[in-house]
Formats: C-alpha cells, structure tokens, sequence
C-alpha cells in the first residue's frame, strides 16, 4: 500500500533540462515543488572527476550514465505485422538517468530550429502544394512559431554559454555564420571554437563548392563564462571524452551544474533522487490529475499529491507515463485514429568516411563532443523536395569529437578485422581517415509509433512501451542524396579514397545512432492530431503539462535540445504568467 | 606460431602464459627495428613498449575462468591480436585478465540487462534476445567451440597450431559453424568485442598494460589539455608520453 504524503503545489517528473529549466523557474515563486528523478543524484564533483571521468570502456562502452533497462525499457518491432520483443541491450538509443539527465552526457550542439522547421506542413505546402506529402506522413505544423520562440532560444543559449557565430542577425546575412538561420536578437554568447584541421579542409570544400560552412553552435565553452544566472562555466579543454560523459571543467552545458542548483537556493524546492514514478493518478471523472505514485530507492511506494503535474521524462517516460495513467486518447493504428503515442520519429545518421594520405594528422583525440564545421545548404527546406522527391533535410558537417580507441579504430573496408593484417590497417589508418557525415530528418508517419506492450511488462509489472519504427522511403532518399553530397565534399576535401556503403536495410535496435528521438505526446492546435495544445497543457487533463522532445511533431536534420530548452523555459512564463493565475484550460479545444 | 603445440593435447594457464612469454620476449627483441619500419609508414608514434621481463611479470590469477576457459581465452585473444613487428599481442597486454574480470563484473553478471521472459527469437533487427547474461553467453560458448574443435581436431582449441586457430575464428566469424548452444555470431561478435576492448581500453581495467595499444597507434591517452594545441597541431604530430587513469591518480 502507498504511504500517502503531504500535499505539494507542483509535481515534476524528471530533472533532465526541461525538468531542471521548470524547476528553475518556478521555484522562485514559492511554491512547494518535488522534483521526481529516477537516477542518482550528481554533480560535477565527486561525480565527473578526473582522471576517472576519461575511461572509455566505462561511459561509452558500459554507458554508466544511461539509464538502467533492468528496472524499465521498451518492445521493439519494424512494423505492426511484427511481434514487439523487448531492448534487453542498450542500443540505438542512450537514454539519460540521473539528475541532470542526459544533459550531463550530451554532446552539445546547440540549434535554433529554422522557420521552417516549425512550420513543416504549411511551410512546405504553400511551396509545392498538398499532393506533394505522402498519404502516410503526418506533416505538421508546431503551433507557435519561431518568433514566439526566439526570446527563449536566446536565454537558453545565455544559459548555456553557448559557442558560436550569428549568420542572421536582426535579419542582417553574415558570412562565416549560418546565413540560413532564422534571425536571432543577439550574437552567441562566446565565440565559436577552435576548428581542427579536417574542419579547416571541410570549410574550404565547401566554399569551393559554393556552399556556406559555419561553426556549429557548441555549448563547449569557448572561453571561461559566467552566465546570467551567475554559474561560472570553465573553457573547454578539447579533451575529447564529451559525448556520453560529464565534463569535470563544467564547460559542457549541463542542467545539474546549471538551472538545478538554481532551484535547490529555494527552501521550498525538493528533488527526490532515485524515485521512479509509476503513474499519474487522476480523479474518478478523468479531468484531473491529483497525485503520483512513485517507488523510493528502496522498492517503498508513496502517493505524492499535487495540484500541477509537469511530465519532463524524456519522449519514452512522458509518453509511457501518459499511456499507463490513461491520460488522453491512446494512438490507435488500425483506426488511425488517438494521439498518445502517435508520430514518433527519429534521426537518420549517415555519409561517408574519408581517407587521406599518409602523411595526414587529424588529431582525433583533440576535440568536443559540439566541435563542427556544418553546412545547411542541404537542410531545413533548402532542398528542392519536388525535384529531389523527398520533404526535409540533413546537416551536412565534419567534426573532431574523439579518438579514443575503443570506438573509434578505422580501417579501409576490405582490410581484416583482426590478426596481423589488421593490426597493420588499424595503425596506418587511425591518423588519417575523418568523416564528412549527414544528419538527416525524420518525417512522422501512420505506422511509426508508440503504444503499450501487450505481452511484456517492466520490472515493476507496468506495460512496457511498445516502439513500431521503421525508415521510410522518403528519408532513404534523403540519406542517399545527402550522401552523394558528403563524398563530394570530401574529395573536394582531398581524400585519397571516400567510403560510403549504400544501405537501405531496415531499421535496427541495435547498433547506436542518436539519442534525438521525438514524438509521441505532440503539441498542435488540433486535439485530433495532438496530445497537448500549444501551451503543452494535456488536451484532457488540464493540470497535466508535458514538456521535451515528444511534443515534436517529426524530427529536424538537426539536434533537438536547444527547442527544448526554449519551450521549457516558455512553460514556466506560460506558467507563471497564466496558468497559476488561473489554473484552467488555457485553449478550448 | 610454433609446431611445439601440435604435439600438446592440453594446455593449462601456466603453460599458455609461459609461451606468452617467450612470445614477449620475442617482441621485445624488435622495439628499435619495429619504431624504425613504424616511422616509414609515417604511423607510430612511439616505439614499441619493452615487453617485461619473464621475471617482473606474476601468473595472472582469474577470477572468474577456470583453466580450461582461460587457456581458451589465451589462445583466442593471441589469434585475433598476436604479436609481431607493428605492436604488441593481446595476451600479453593482459586482455584476458580484462576479459575475466568484465565476465565476472556486473557487466558480465548482466546486472543492466532486461532479463525477463518470454524469451522468443526475433529478427536481427530486435536484438538479443536470449536468457543469458554476457558470462554465462561466453561459458557455454567455449564449451561450444572447444566440442567442435575436439570432434574435428581431437582437442582442444589453445592447443591447436595458429594455421587451425585462425581457421576456426574465421569459421565462426563467417558463420560455417553452428555452434549448439549459443548463436555463432552472437558468441564470436562477445569474444571479438571483449579482446578488441581490453586491448584498448584504460590499463585500469586490467587490459592494454603499459598503454602499448595506445603508443602503437599514436593515442595520447587521457587528461591532455589540448586548447592551446588543436590549432598548433593541425596536421602535426603528436606526440607525447600518453597518460592512463592510474598515473594521473
Ligand atoms: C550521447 C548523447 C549525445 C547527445 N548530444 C546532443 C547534442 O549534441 N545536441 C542536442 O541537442 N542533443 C543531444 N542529445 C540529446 C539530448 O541529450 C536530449 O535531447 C536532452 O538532454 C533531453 O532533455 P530532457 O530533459 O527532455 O530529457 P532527459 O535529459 O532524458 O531527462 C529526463 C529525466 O527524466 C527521468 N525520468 C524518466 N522517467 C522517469 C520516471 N518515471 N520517474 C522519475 N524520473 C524519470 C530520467 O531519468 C531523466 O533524468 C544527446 C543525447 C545523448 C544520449
Ligand atoms: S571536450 Fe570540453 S566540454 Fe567536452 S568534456 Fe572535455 S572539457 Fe568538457
């Protein structure tokens, strides 16, 4: 039986950036907030210390830092033809757990989304019409658009001591920026990094080519910082073990050094650590949400009554946790018809590897998880989608993230995979091989979806989230053209040889692509096709709000944390401003 | 390696180790003229690490293998990475004293996988899906592996000649023989893995001793500052005494 606890104002589930930007937020108004997070607590020190901080097989290889698939995980299948079977290996996929969430391991390119980007399905129909978008995909618009968003978009970055070079300022095009970025107010807060030498070559490729490279933005301080809320963040070190590890110089963004210290200053904030929330609980008439029913460390459960509950678990726990409470109507597949769990979508990660000559030193071990050179020539909706017959697009860029060598020992296709020869092909080949890649959009479709698991349940007997995903055709042609691009770019680059692999294979669980998964509890104006309205307010349950990358209605060809923050930060305005004011549905449907 | 084996039925942990050292001294010969032949490739940074002498180096204890399992593991490790003149061997960068001790990790225990039924096989696509942790995959793999290898050869694999180790990983990496128990590719991709990340791996972990791996191929290991040296170094080599956690301690 639960142990029944005093009443708080807000419930928030999950302290990763949108959880931690909304605690943040919030906690100065003085209301009794709980902060539920299902991992350990942690902070830079003791947890991201060197030297033990740098060990390849620990963080990127036993993933320490991901979430624990024992207590929770999910079904997978291609298609609903298939039986779902569950990921009972980390994967594709990577999951953050722990206070910060995967903001203490991510790599930090930090976007503006374009225009476009929030406008796919009018954007892309004022230019080519309605016949232009398959019958399957569910092409839609975000209900705010970039402008509403870009007073957030700019704090975050502030935040984060974001990296980078303005290309559109105030409207105003410059080169050596992104000139097809939205227009932003300000100039990023630090300049950008220092590029590496296969950055320098790609820029130059893509110049010569008629293209127009740029820094990625990185939250990888450039230079020491301190932000507007007063946090000091160090200069980055380039020292190459960023991606899926913490950062012991805090020049790594991160909401547990950032916002969710921030919070705790206010007596009446309190995070529970190593707390799994099992469910929402809702009143005997369905409209409200009164409390949650979580687990201790200790297996213990409690009910946790509260008058707001804010859903920050990332796409899998929001949209699980919405279809276990039965809050809003679960997608439906044969009917086509529900919302919770309808359009996921993901990221495709493709283009080619490049192999120089052998006097060539690309240092791979001297660089950021962010550290880039990137052309959107190619994304957004710079393509032509009615010549090339795909809608979307893909970042095209070359960086210097890592060498360590557990992960990253390239050999030339066809050389040996162990034995003599192979060790031969490994030592010749580690300096002097780099890689132009493409990160490539994700559209949302009828059959790409989530719902609850019929047959498997998690280790606390709950229904697990059954995920149905396949790649589509208009995405193979996107990673085709796009790969075409890249081996391009690298010859012009210099390459002795360019390898890519044409690959049309299903999608697999298996092997690690990205963690930008999207979908699932989508925000809209329209409650046939969305689960929450534009204010991230469930459509059903009006004290319920949902806040990370499962408001996305499909995927960009780009990272996805930099919207989140911007509307993580615009909930808690919305908030503050309307919804504690008067706590009530803030859209009629 | 050597013919001697072929006359061997049967090799314990202290004979595999004993020949591990004679194979370390074999390479500890060839550092000057190793480095030399190295820089003409334009790829080492380093000269080949002084392998250690027969005396300094204890018998490695395992924690979890039994001997069988380890002369298996010896013998494996030394076939995918054997020593020669580019770098050092795996066995006697101490790999499968990695390998026992992830096998017997939480790792190895499967302390992070979903491990609950039903346990139905899917496509390759789905993932693993069998009952078994990584340890208990390896030990019935060797069982396995050393059944077939005693059909065909009459015993067991660490005592086959290198030509017929080498014939029967590849075998198994082409998936010509099924093994009974445990998937082929599932078992040969576990063992692969493991060696590839003991060899590379933080000496930490018990593997790459004297971060040779590291020297081979010109990773500097860990701890470096390199903000005042990304740009100085564009297209340079690097190269500096590299660091592993357990010198920075
Ligand atoms: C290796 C890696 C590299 C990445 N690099 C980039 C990048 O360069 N740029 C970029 O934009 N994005 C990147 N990402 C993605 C980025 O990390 C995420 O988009 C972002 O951190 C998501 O923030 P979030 O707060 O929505 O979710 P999370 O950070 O996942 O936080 C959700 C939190 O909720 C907790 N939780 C979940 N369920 C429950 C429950 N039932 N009860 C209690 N707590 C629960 C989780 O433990 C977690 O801490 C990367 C991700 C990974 C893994
Ligand atoms: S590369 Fe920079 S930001 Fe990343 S972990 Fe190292 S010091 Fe931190």
């Amino acid at each position: 039986m639960a142990t029944k606890l005093k009443p708080v104002d807000i419930a928030i589930v999950g302290l990763g950036w949108a959880g931690g930007i909304v605690a943040k937020e919030l906690a100065s108004t003085g209301l009794k907030i709980v902060a539920f997070e299902r991992g350990a607590p942690r902070a830079t020190n003791p947890d991201f210390m060197a030297p033990q901080v740098h060990d390849e097989l620990r963080y990127s290889r036993r993933h320490e830092l991901i979430q624990n698939l024992r207590k929770e995980t999910l079904t997978f299948r291609n298609d609903p033809s298939q039986r779902a079977l569950p990921m009972r290996q980390l994967g594709s996929f990577l999951p953050g757990e722990g206070v910060g969430g995967a903001g203490t391991h991510w790599s930090g390119l930090h976007w503006r989304w374009t225009e476009w980007e929030h406008k796919m399905y009018s954007g892309t129909v004022a230019k080519y019409g309605k016949s232009i978008v398959p019958a399957d995909m569910n092409l839609q618009d975000w209900p705010i658009d970039y402008h509403e968003l870009e007073p957030y978009y700019d704090k975050f970055e502030k935040v984060c001591g974001t990296s980078g070079k303005a290309g559109n300022l105030q409207g105003k095009k410059i080169d050596g920026g992104n000139i097809f970025e939205a227009p932003r107010a300000n100039e990023f807060p630090n300049p950008p990094l220092t590029q590496s030498h296969n950055m320098v070559l790609f820029e130059q490729a893509a110049r010569n080519l008629g293209y127009h490279p740029f820094p990625v933005p990185a939250s990888n301080a450039s230079r020491p910082y301190v932000n507007p809320d007063g946090v000091a963040l160090g200069q980055c070190h380039y020292c190459g073990f960023c991606t899926a590890y913490g950062c012991e110089a805090n020049a790594k963004a991160s909401p547990h050094f950032t916002v969710i210290p921030l919070a705790h200053k206010n007596p009446n904030f309190e995070a529970r650590t190593n707390s799994y929330v099992m469910k929402v609980n809702l009143d005997s008439r369905r409209k409200r949400a009164v409390s949650v029913t979580y687990l201790d460390a200790g297996g213990r459960e409690f009910e946790q009554p509260a008058d707001l509950v804010i859903l920050a678990a990332y796409v899998f726990g929001n949209v699980h946790l919405m279809l276990h409470s039965k809050i809003g109507k679960p997608f439906d597949f044969q009917r086509n018809s529900g919302v919770v769990g309808r359009s996921y979508a993901y990221q495709s990660m493709g283009g080619v590897a490049a192999l120089f000559s052998k006097d060539t030193y690309f240092n791979p071990f001297m660089g950021s998880g962010a550290l880039g050179t990137w052309i959107d020539d190619f994304n957004s909706d710079n393509p032509d989608f009615a010549k090339l017959g795909f809608i979307g697009g893909g970042g095209i860029s070359s960086g210097s993230n890592s060498g360590a060598p557990i992960g990253r020992r390239p050999t030339p296709p066809g050389s040996p995979r162990w034995g003599k020869g192979w060790k031969k092909a490994v030592v010749e080949t580690y300096h002097r091989m780099t890689a132009v890649g493409n990160q490539g959009s994700v559209m949302s479709y009828r059959q790409n979806y989530l719902d609850l698991d019929p047959t498997y349940t998690d280790s606390f007997g709950r229904p697990m989230l059954r995920l149905t995903f396949d790649w589509q055709e208009n995405e193979f042609r996107q990673m085709e053209f796009a790969r075409g691009i890249c081996a391009n770019i690298a010859k012009e680059m210099g390459a002795e040889q360019v390898l890519s692999r044409r690959d049309r294979g299903r999608y697999s669980i298996v092997p690690y692509q990205t963690t930008h998964n999207t979908g699932g509890t989508v925000f809209g104006d329209d409650p046939r096709t969305s689960a929450l309205n534009k204010h991230l307010q469930s459509w059903d349950v009006s004290n319920v709000f949902v806040v990370g990358s499962s408001v996305f209605p499909q995927n960009a060809g780009r990272n996805p944390t930099g919207p989140i923050g911007a509307l993580a930060y615009r909930l808690a305005d919305t908030l503050k401003d309307r919804y504690l004011k008067r706590p009530e549905r803030l859209v009629s449907a | 390696m050597t013919d001697e084996n072929n006359a061997e039925p049967k090799t314990v942990n202290r004979r595999a180790w004993l020949k591990l050292i004679g194979a370390g001294a074999a390479t500890g010969v060839l550092p000057a003229g190793a480095a030399a032949a190295n820089d003409s490739m334009g790829a080492m940074h380093h000269p080949a690490p002084k392998a250690a002498s027969p005396a300094d180096e204890p018998v490695p204890v395992y924690e979890f293998l039994n001997g069988d399992e380890a002369a298996f593991v010896e013998a494996a490790i030394d076939t995918f990475i054997p020593p020669d003149e580019v770098g050092p061997g795996a066995l006697e960068l101490g790999v499968a004293v990695f390998i026992d001790r992830q096998l017997n990790s939480g790792y190895g225990r499967g302390d992070r996988m979903y491990l609950q039924g039903p346990f139905i096989e899917g496509t390759p696509e789905q993932g693993y899906q069998l009952r078994m942790t990584p340890s208990e995959l390896f030990r019935n793999g060797i069982l396995d592996v050393n059944a077939h290898v005693r059909d065909k050869y009459k015993r067991t694999f660490d005592a086959l000649s290198e030509e017929d180790r080498i014939a029967v990983l590849t075998q198994l990496e082409k998936r010509e023989i099924q093994l009974p128990t445990v998937p082929t590719e599932i078992f040969f991709n576990l063992l692969y893995d493991l060696t590839m990340q003991g060899y590379f791996a933080d000496p930490l972990h018990g593997g790459n001793k004297g971060k040779a791996s590291w020297k081979m191929i010109g990773f500097p290991g860990i701890g470096v500052m390199y903000a005042d040296k990304i740009e100085a170094y564009r297209n340079k080599k690097y190269m500096s005494e590299p660091m592993s956690i357990q010198d920075l301690l």
